[in-house]
């Protein structure tokens, strides 16, 4: 299997992301390090290709932003918008990442080690967010489809406004946001549970330790008695 | 006639006649009845009705013997406009600046996007797509297709956005600067509900921010990321709604846009709530001119473009945008129009919903007698998108021949000669926002001759 490796302190991100998006794809199970990333914004983004890739340290923001296909790696934390309207694929932050991790992403799985910022998941689109630590405020606002999976504690205004998509919590949650509730969970939620764990590495922990919330559908259609609400 | 004396004349003259305020007119008791009946706000579409300052309080002085005019049918003046070249490889070159503005597949029928596309690529010029995503059908009529990143990045992949011709990232728009969107349920149809991934009759909102970025500093990196998923080939937009416009412009360049557009309030919406159209934002009269200083403060006028929209109507107002320093301008509700919206052959169904040709504005409950704001399939067909878009096309030629026309009268061989020199304004309303003299006079407010 092909492997190539970059140093960000010797080559500049553009040519990095060219050759990924440009000759990365003609090398199916390609291998790619890339070095001292030194917080740099957009490595890695506008991928599509099913390699590899592992960024050996810390990221900024929007790192492997709508991502398809790849598996991508942070060995460090990563900025805001990490994976922000990820297509397919999966990318996993091994510490912690910033404000709007996952936001919009439409498929593919983003696993986080540790603790998540504000607005995680904000807008989910149809992927999965499994966090180790705990989310930030407003985490899942306005999600539509998908699912976030805390293992730890959620802040304020979780789910609020919220569409079609699962939020499962494991600690404690701060607050609730406008029409979000708790639902009893069902078999099929505690088996996309399962696997999620199981995927983002976390086997080992009881799904029935979760709470699942999900949209109680009273925002749906406008109407003048839940203006407060809105 | 009876004389002033008779007993029943002298009753009728001790009458008062109905008079009616000016401030609690027919419409403002109409509305207060409204709201007291339903308990909701006003919603609507289409943008302000309200009289204000506009293109028209501005007139062109022409050549006469102080300036040389250009033959009329004989001598070239060039129209086209080239968007995105400061940072962009692969700028857009068009044959006209006027530009068809976002508009969405779910505020629109398929057909009426189709009939923009053709009409738009008919005449060399560009359309954009609107909440909501991009169409199969919409890409592949549309020569030059602008895609907008949104808020809400309904419908938003990076495929799309690597099909697109040119990257607008919205931050507003003049109808509703600082909000955001509601389609409602009636729209929503299946296709419209399976492109947003949201359940189908629902209404649908609209953040009115951007989800993973805050502030013009994010907005740097943001555009960073978007110019390296595309590999630096499209070109840039940052669209704002007319509120502040020498500060927006000013930060939009910073944050590295290749192209400004500025909506004014008169611009267009799909649905907005009555209150927000009438009373938020500023005219398009007034933002042009702090927005083409704020690129000349910065260096890069003709450098960063400037498109300019919000009641645009034709050749005169493209001239006049354009002789105070805008580069090209978008057309939104024109637009409709040529394709067939509000048109009188379907009076008796715009009476049938409780207006009249020219009025109707409900475009947000999906019953266009014209088939052009709606999901209806019945009423959607009735749009033939070949004619239409022929229609558009035939709009946009005459919009840029009349431009042609004032361009050569002033002795200008390209639209973008034109120059605020060219013009003068006919209220000190218009005066003190073009910053053009008063008609008649060398007086610009604020500049402190007489």
């Amino acid at each position: 299997m092909e492997s190539v490796k970059f140093d960000l302190e010797q080559i500049a991100l553009r040519m990095v992301n060219q050759y990924l998006h440009q000759e990365a794809p003609a090398k199916e199970g390609l291998s790619v390090l890339i070095e001292s990333p030194n917080g740099a914004h957009a490595i890695a983004a506008g991928l599509d290709a099913p390699i590899d890739v592992v960024i050996e340290g810390h990221a900024g923001y929007y790192a492997a932003g709508m991502n398809q296909q790849a598996k991508v790696t942070i060995n460090g934390s990563a900025g805001p918008g990490v994976a922000e309207n990820m297509m397919s694929g999966s990318v996993h932050v091994k510490g912690f990442a910033s404000n709007a991790a996952g936001a919009t992403a439409q498929g593919g799985l983003l696993v986080i080690d540790g603790d998540a910022g504000l607005r995680c998941a904000i807008s989910l689109k149809g992927a999965d967010v499994v966090v180790g630590g705990s989310v930030g405020s407003f985490s899942a606002f306005m999600a539509q489809a998908g699912n976030l999976v805390v293992l730890g504690d959620a802040g304020e205004a979780l789910g609020d406004s919220l569409y079609e998509a699962r939020i499962f919590v494991r600690g404690a949650v701060k607050s609730l946001g406008s029409d979000c509730e708790q639902k009893p969970m069902g078999e099929e939620d505690r088996t996309i549970l399962l696997d999620l764990l199981a995927r983002a590495g976390h086997a080992d922990v009881d799904p029935d330790s979760f709470r699942l919330y999900g949209s109680a559908r009273t925002l749906y259609n406008f109407h003048v008695d839940n203006a407060g609400a809105y | 006639m009876s004389h002033p004396n008779d007993p029943a004349r002298a009753s009728v003259a001790a009458q008062t006649l109905p008079r009616f305020s000016a401030t609690f007119d027919p419409g403002t008791l109409s509305e207060i009845r409204r709201a007291a009946a339903t308990g909701i706000y006003d919603i609507r579409g289409a943008g302000t009705k309200r009289k204000l300052p506009h293109f028209d309080d501005l007139l062109f002085l022409g050549a006469s013997i102080s300036r040389y005019p250009l033959e009329g049918y004989r001598e070239k003046c060039g129209t086209d406009v080239v968007l995105g070249a400061r940072f962009a490889s692969k700028p857009i070159h068009l044959k006209t600046p006027v530009t068809i503005a976002g508009m969405s597949f779910g505020a629109l029928s398929a057909q009426a996007k189709e009939a923009l596309g053709r009409g738009a690529s008919a005449v060399g010029t560009s359309t954009t797509t609107g909440d909501g995503g991009m169409t199969p059908e919409e890409r592949g009529h549309s020569q030059t297709l602008v895609y907008q990143y949104l808020p809400s990045r309904y419908g938003m992949n990076p495929d799309d956005l690597r099909k697109a011709d040119a990257i607008e990232v919205v931050i507003g728009q003049g109808a509703k600067p600082g909000g955001g969107g509601m389609l409602l349920g009636q729209k929503i149809s299946p296709r419209v509900a399976k492109m947003r991934c949201l359940p189908e009759g629902i209404d649908q909102r609209s953040a009115c921010r951007h989800p993973d970025w805050t502030g013009p500093d994010d907005l740097e990196i943001k555009i960073l990321e978007l110019r390296e998923i595309t590999d630096w080939e499209k070109p840039i937009y940052v669209k704002v709604g007319a509120t502040r416009p020498y500060y927006d412009v000013a930060l939009a360049v910073k944050a590295g846009a290749d192209v400004v557009v500025l909506d004014g309030m008169q611009g267009g919406t799909a649905a907005t709530q009555e209150v927000f159209i009438e009373h938020v934002g500023i005219p398009i009269l007034a933002a042009i001119v702090p927005a083409v200083q704020a690129l000349q403060d910065l260096g890069m006028h003709r450098k960063v473009q400037l498109i300019v929209s919000g009641g645009i109507r034709n050749g005169a107002d493209v001239a006049k945008a354009l002789a105070l320093g805008a580069d090209a301008v978008a057309i939104g509700t024109a637009a409709l129009v040529a394709l067939g919206d509000n048109d009188p052959c379907w009076q008796d169904e715009y009476e049938a919903l409780g207006t009249v040709a020219g009025a109707y504005d409900d475009w947000h409950e999906g019953r266009d007698p014209a088939g052009i704001t709606t999901q209806d399939p019945v009423l959607a067909a009735r749009l033939d998108a070949v004619q239409a878009g022929r229609r558009l096309a035939n709009y946009l030629s005459v919009m840029t021949m009349e431009a042609q026309v004032i361009a050569r009268a002033c002795g200008k061989s390209h639209l973008h000669n034109l120059e605020p020199e060219d013009l003068c304004a006919l209220t000190v309303e218009a005066a003190a926002m073009a910053q053009v003299p008063l008609a008649g006079t060398g007086w610009i407010p604020g500049h402190g001759r007489y």
